[in-house]
């Protein structure tokens, strides 16, 4: 029997393609990429990355001083935007503001403001800088902390941290919460932003491109670091709902490696079994996956064979990181809206950048924009530790 | 309110190396003194993935593989493959964040890969998926100082979503220098609770409910107070003093990310 939908009842998301919801759609439309050569603080990297403009010049001040830095920042810019905010104050004032359960995925948190840190310590002591706060920026719970505050939510809230499935998983735990009567509605989503740990991590990985990144293209060699905010209210659907809904998520472990995906996507497949079953659809129901689609080398392979299990090679899928760099633990959130937005305009999203098919790959990457009516799609979310999350949203034709 | 049976415990911490031998500690029939861990060995884990893990990683998995250990077994023998887990840590590895940070205000920023793929807060829940088999979903989070609440919140919800067995872990250990002048834990700890929603053999049941962040329930014992206000992860031991007691207790939970009344009802 299926689970009970969720319906997406506000959304918002800031990436680099600008903020708010109009400002990723048209680039999605147009196939305008948000990626630029590396120009982050001083990192000298032969990369590219998604990087939201104008943080730099938007502290957080008066009450929310202690919580400033650029991840509190990318996370605020996203709550302004689409009246997202707004209407969050208005469910706290129908469900009460204890009744509504915060769930942020971030993967690194605000850890550009330790690395500012310990690039000042005091010569003599090695202590760090005065002015640093490691719990209102630094530590993991600092994301969905400063949201809560910041909406004025005071139920249950939670930081989910399970790198690139973080936000993705953020919308399972919500099911569940509000399930177990632990909230009545939810915010959902997730922030992750730019810093040297991602980007020298990455690279020393050996796994970011220096070119804009090709998911699924014979050439691809790596991805771009992205950053991204974007935020979902949940409340139960309604008989015959028209909004966008949360019809099902699967959640799964590989068991295999730490940073290798299984080779076979044994792990990923479960998720997107899952993910069906708790909607009761088939696979042949779904019109668009949007795949996790980082453009390494393994994890496409991994993610392909995952795919064709499941759906065969005929369900037409794109990856979108060519327009927002891989966003980390705001991916899960980033493409959720993403998928919400193509079910309501009918809209099958290229994989931008890639030019020509791996031939070793089967699933039905999509080269070029398409529009047709879409009733469901799949979004997929992997990341380090083998955690793969696949959530199913629908739509009634309307 | 629904319930909770606790089947198992888990438990590593200075004087409680295990909940088999910290628990007459906690049910007051001897002193408790915090004398130090003794090394943890991860043996779990094979051999060359043991030689790369850190101390996080080894109290988590400890912790988890007492619990898994005294529980009554799935028919196959194979319990651990069989449990979805969470993991509820308030920041996760600092020892690897450490590292990571003291490199990169270095002028070459060599990123240690290994550190890289260890800086993430799920890499315990990785490694225990890995060292079980187990394909099971995973939840890593974190709530600052209610992380373990947190954590039993998921738990609960998992567990009665999906009519099945969970394991929760919490974990924090001491920053090194400097993050230890900016966040102060006392000790390690780590205890783990395998968690069933149907009624079952164990050793208590739980019933939770949220409720206002007021004043958290404290320990009589100053050595164990001063542990449990002094690690997220130690806020969990109000509920296992409950259990080695024997005594049916009502604990409230603090914690920015929302407060938790836990009623223990012990077997």
């Amino acid at each position: 029997m299926a689970i009970k939908p969720l319906a997406l009842t506000a959304r918002t998301v800031t990436n680099a393609l600008g903020r708010g919801l109009d400002a990723s759609l048209s680039a999605l439309r147009c196939g305008e990429s948000g990626l630029r050569p590396c120009d982050f603080e001083d990192a000298a990297l032969a990369t590219w990355i998604g990087r939201v403009a104008g943080l730099e010049d938007e502290p957080l001040r008066g009450d929310f001083a202690a919580f400033d830095c650029r991840n509190n920042r990318l996370a605020r810019l996203a709550l302004e935007q689409d009246d997202f905010a707004a209407a969050a104050a208005a469910a706290a004032a129908r469900y009460g503001p204890d009744r509504i359960g915060v769930f942020v995925g971030t993967s690194t948190s605000g850890i550009g403001a330790t690395e500012q840190a310990y690039r000042q310590r005091d010569p003599a002591t090695g202590a760090l800088p005065e002015n640093f706060d490691y719990q209102h920026t630094h530590n993991v719970f600092s994301a969905a902390d400063f949201i809560r505050s910041w909406l004025g939510l005071s139920g249950v809230a939670l930081a989910l941290s399970t790198a690139c499935s973080s936000s993705a998983k953020a919308f399972a735990s919500a099911w569940r919460q509000m399930s177990a009567g632990f909230c009545d509605a939810a915010v959902v989503g997730g922030v992750d932003s730019l810093c040297l740990t991602t980007l020298y991590g990455f690279n020393a990985l050996g796994l970011a491109s220096p070119r804009p990144c090709r998911p699924w293209d014979i050439e691809r060699d790596g991805l771009n670091v992205g950053e991204a905010a974007g935020f979902a209210l949940l409340e139960w659907a309604e008989p015959e709902d028209w909004r966008v809904l949360l019809r099902g998520y699967g959640e799964s472990s590989d068991a295999h490696h730490m940073t290798a995906a299984h080779p076979e996507g044994a792990g990923a497949a479960l998720a997107m079994e899952q993910a069906l079953a708790r909607a009761d659809a088939r696979p042949e129901q779904v019109d668009y996956i949007n795949l996790h689609g980082t453009a390494t080398p393994l994890n496409d392979a991994a993610e392909d064979r995952a795919v064709l299990r499941v759906f065969g090679p005929d369900t037409p899928c794109s990856s979108t990181k060519g327009w927002t760099g891989h966003t980390l633990g705001a991916a899960g959130i980033t493409e959720a809206i993403f998928v919400s937005l193509c079910l309501e305009r009918g809209l099958i999203p290229a994989t931008l950048n890639t030019r020509q098919r791996d031939p070793e790959l089967g699933a039905g990457v999509v080269l070029d924009n398409r529009e047709r009516p879409l009733a469901l799609a799949l979004s997929n979310s992997f990341g380090f530790g083998g955690t793969n999350c696949s959530l199913l949203f629908g739509r009634n034709a309307g | 309110m629904k319930a909770l049976t606790v089947e198992s415990v888990g438990l590593c911490a200075p004087g409680l190396p295990s909940w088999a031998a910290g628990r007459a500690a906690l049910a007051g029939e001897r002193a408790y003194a915090p004398e130090p861990l003794p090394a943890i060995a991860a043996s779990l884990l094979p051999a060359n993935e043991r030689r790369r893990v850190t101390a996080t990683i080894k109290l988590a998995l400890h912790a988890a593989q007492e619990a898994v250990g005294s529980a009554s077994a799935t028919p196959d023998g194979k319990l651990a493959a069989a449990l979805p887990t969470v993991f509820a840590s308030s920041g996760g590895d600092s020892e690897v964040l450490d590292n990571i940070c003291a490199a990169l205000a270095l002028p070459d920023r060599a990123v240690s890969p290994v550190h890289f793929h260890q800086s993430v807060h799920n890499t315990p829940s990785g490694y225990w998926s890995i060292a079980t088999g187990c394909r099971h979903p995973s939840s890593s989070l974190s709530a600052y100082d209610g992380s373990f609440g947190g954590g039993l919140m998921e738990t609960a919800a998992l567990a009665w979503a999906e009519a099945t067995r969970v394991l929760l872990v919490a974990y924090d250990l001491p920053p090194p220098f400097p993050l230890s002048d900016r966040r102060r834990i006392v000790a390690p700890f780590a205890l783990a609770l395998l968690l069933n929603p149907n009624p079952a053999r164990g050793l208590a049941t739980l019933r939770l409910e949220p409720a206002a962040p007021s004043t958290a329930t404290p320990l009589a014992d100053p050595e164990l107070e001063r542990l449990r206000s002094g690690n997220p992860a130690a806020r969990g031991l109000p509920l296992l003093c409950a259990i080695a007691r024997r005594r049916a207790e009502s604990i409230l939970l603090a914690g920015r990310g929302g407060g938790l009344r836990v009623e223990v009802e012990p077997a």
